[in-house]
């Protein structure tokens, strides 16, 4: 009998039944929620008179529509001066009240996007199943642990009965070999993944991410590159437990500690796929392949290498993927063969569940580093991912770094990754931003949105357009 | 739930393929509390000339001619034509939402985002997945005729044709049985409320940590 995917494992282990009608009862250990797709779950609690089943197993923190100016945010909640978006975050503060949910409040140090402050916390742990009323739960499988996003009615069947009704998705490996070149991080590695198979190529999978550059990103790159397996489609993408996992998690507030860790570590080592575990597809890539990449279009699969050109439609010969470039150079405001180092830019944003932790950070800050913001780029902002990111990066006088280079250090958020809040693009503006969607109008109605690393869009702050960041002494 | 059994109805035909969760409905509808009230907000950026503001009232905001929906042939749609991977991006259930709000009760499309296709269900929206040939001819002789429309019928599971042609359409049995009885969910699930609380008792067992306490 040959061997099972971990996938395969996370998915027996948290099997409760199969139903006659071919779906699955999957038990859920632990849920998100946030402000924006919960009020209605909420809400349908109350109707049917229901109460969670396991409130214990629920965190919630608001973070899709908080202000990120030091100055709105110093008053708390009150503070929000965007009525609707303060009516949201006080309906998840009173509906947790009500339900028993723990809750990391807008003004706790503890704050910031949900993807980023479960792993930080040690909620997420390896082997766990989670979910979120939010696309981008894929994150947390860096961790070893099943993790995907799920609609507001999934949220209310989850609180009200710890499990979801799922269909096991089919098992692909992406296998990273080799080893990247300087300079590359992990967000190149995933464009250019999402660029080889489309954003459509993982649906109905769950993508486990393998391989020797793979192994060799640290935990938070890990988190960076299973955030955008939804742009490839998939729900969930996983990397199987290593030591670097179990050192991550140690000692992180929420973490077994005592012979309850010596259990759990243990356990969580066999969480990888067993050798000669079959694969449904398989798709390799060559990390010394792999260059910094930027999007040039409106789906994330639309992406070029730095030295290369925004494509020429004419070249297709499928007609409807003609027609979608044709649609998305139009909205981009871009002419094909146009050097994508010839891009200029309007705006940057350092931030989002993909790229706003602390080794995020870090990255940016080197290349920003006694450089001044170029004087086209009318405004660069970067929002760490919590709280305790931004007090780390504080600690380590990055802060200073930025503010000094002319770029502005704002409280945690999601902020313009999506732009519910104050922080978006103009109409027409060209934003290099280190988060993971470029769809019309995502951040903000008419912005265009290139889709870089860390350290790319801080190279294109000081450069007012894009640059190759290999080629920037630091 | 809503149930779904058959729908017989103008075709609105959405030349585009990756049709993301924010193009359906921008993120700025979001802050509503509420699941309903989205059908005016539907395909926002498209569909107005200006930026949607949230509680804006829509009546007298700049329609954009060039759009689709917005051509007075397609006033009264029900089924939506679309491209490949329809419904990709977001979690967000307020894309059903939108698109029940205005009237929509099927789409038609080779291929959904995964998310997407569920959400849809919870909300009694039928999704068919068509062939790209079929998909490709349903969009032409859309184009072509005025007043075109299909007559979807879920037990049956056929597409008929102005001119009788039937198309037949798959659907797993789940799916179709939640469509057509208009299924509540958490009450069926909870039907398995000793499976559910046995698993979780050999559960804690086996994995003590995940049902600690340490904050
Ligand atoms: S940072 Fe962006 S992608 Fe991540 S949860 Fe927030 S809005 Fe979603």
């Amino acid at each position: 009998m040959s061997g099972k995917t971990l996938y395969d494992k996370l998915w027996e282990s948290h099997l409760v039944k199969n139903q006659d009608d071919g779906t699955s009862l999957i038990y859920i250990d632990l849920h998100f929620l946030h402000e924006v797709t919960s009020p209605q779950a909420f809400e349908g609690l109350r109707i049917a008179g229901r109460r969670p089943w396991r409130a214990d197993a629920n965190m919630a923190t608001p973070d899709h529509n908080v202000p990120t100016t030091t100055d709105e945010r110093s008053r708390g909640v009150e503070g929000i001066i965007d009525p609707v978006s303060k009516i949201q975050v006080k309906s998840l503060d009173s509906n947790c009240l009500e339900f028993g949910i723990d809750e990391f409040e807008i003004d706790d140090p503890r704050h910031g996007i949900v993807h980023v402050i479960g792993p930080e916390q040690g909620r997420t742990l390896p082997g766990m199943t989670i979910v979120c009323g939010d696309s981008h739960t894929s994150t947390h499988g860096a961790l070893g642990a099943l993790a995907h996003g799920i609609g507001t009615s999934e949220v209310e069947h989850v609180l009200a009965t710890q499990c979801l009704v799922q269909k096991k998705a089919k098992n692909m490996l992406v296998s990273v070999n080799g080893q990247l070149k300087p300079g590359i991080t992990a967000k190149d590695v995933v464009l250019a993944i999402i660029g080889h198979i489309g954003t459509a190529g993982g649906t109905g999978y769950t993508i486990e991410f393998g391989g020797d550059a793979i192994r060799s990103l640290s935990v938070e790159g890990r988190m960076t590159v299973c955030n955008m397996a939804i742009e490839a489609g998939a729900r969930a993408g996983i990397v199987a437990v290593d030591e670097k996992t179990i050192d991550y998690v140690k000692g992180r507030p929420f973490a077994p500690k005592g012979e309850l860790w010596n259990q759990a570590e243990a356990a969580w080592r066999a969480l990888v796929s067993d050798e000669g575990a079959e694969f449904d597809a398989v798709v390799n890539l060559e990390a010394a392949d792999i260059v910094p990449q930027v999007s040039w279009g409106t789906s994330p699969e639309m992406v070029a290498p730095v030295n290369g050109y925004v494509p020429n439609p004419a070249d297709l010969t499928n007609e409807s993927k003609r027609n979608n470039y044709q649609q998305a150079l139009k909205y981009m405001g871009l002419e094909a063969g146009t050097a994508i180092k010839d891009i200029m830019l309007d705006r940057v944003f350092i931030g989002s569940c993909t790229n706003s932790r602390i080794e995020d950070l870090r990255a940016a800050a080197a290349v920003v580093k006694g450089r001044k913001v170029a004087d086209n780029i009318k405004e660069a902002l970067v929002v760490p991912g919590s709280g305790l990111v931004k007090a780390q990066a504080e600690l380590e006088g990055l802060d200073k770094i930025f503010t000094e280079a002319g770029l502005q250090w704002r409280e945690p958020g999601c902020s313009m990754c999506l732009a519910m809040n104050a922080d978006q693009l103009g109409e027409g503006e060209h934003c290099a931003s280190t988060s993971n969607r470029n769809f019309e109008g995502r951040q903000g109605f008419g912005g265009r949105t290139h889709l870089v690393s860390p350290a790319m869009a801080a190279a294109a702050a000081v450069h007012g357009h894009f640059v190759d960041v290999r080629e920037i002494e630091l | 739930m809503k149930k779904f059994i058959s729908e017989d109805g103008l075709v609105l035909p959405l030349d585009r393929s990756n049709v993301d969760t924010d193009y359906i409905i921008p993120k700025q509808f979001l802050k509503s509390i509420k699941r309903t009230g989205f059908g005016k907000n539907l395909f926002d950026e498209a569909r107005y000339l200006d930026k949607g503001l949230p509680d804006a009232d829509c009546s007298d905001r700049p329609i954009n001619p060039d759009f689709v929906m917005n051509q007075a042939r397609y006033a009264g749609v029900s089924i939506l034509l679309a491209r490949e991977n329809f419904g990709c991006g977001s979690s967000r259930e307020h894309a059903p939402w939108a698109l029940d709000d205005y009237g929509f009760r099927c789409v038609i499309a080779p291929s959904y985002a995964d998310i997407f296709f569920n959400n849809c269900v919870k909300n009694g929206i039928l999704l068919i997945v068509l062939e790209e040939n079929i998909i490709e001819k349903l969009f032409a002789d859309t184009f072509q005729n005025e007043g075109y429309r299909l007559a979807v019928d879920l037990p049956s599971q056929t597409i008929t044709t102005p001119d009788g042609e039937k198309i037949p359409f798959e659907i797993e049995d789940s799916r179709k049985n939640i469509l057509l009885n208009g299924l509540d969910d958490i009450s069926m699930t909870l039907q398995n409320e000793q499976d559910i609380q046995g698993f979780e008792a050999s559960w804690k067992q086996k994995s003590p940590w995940l049902f600690s306490r340490i904050n």
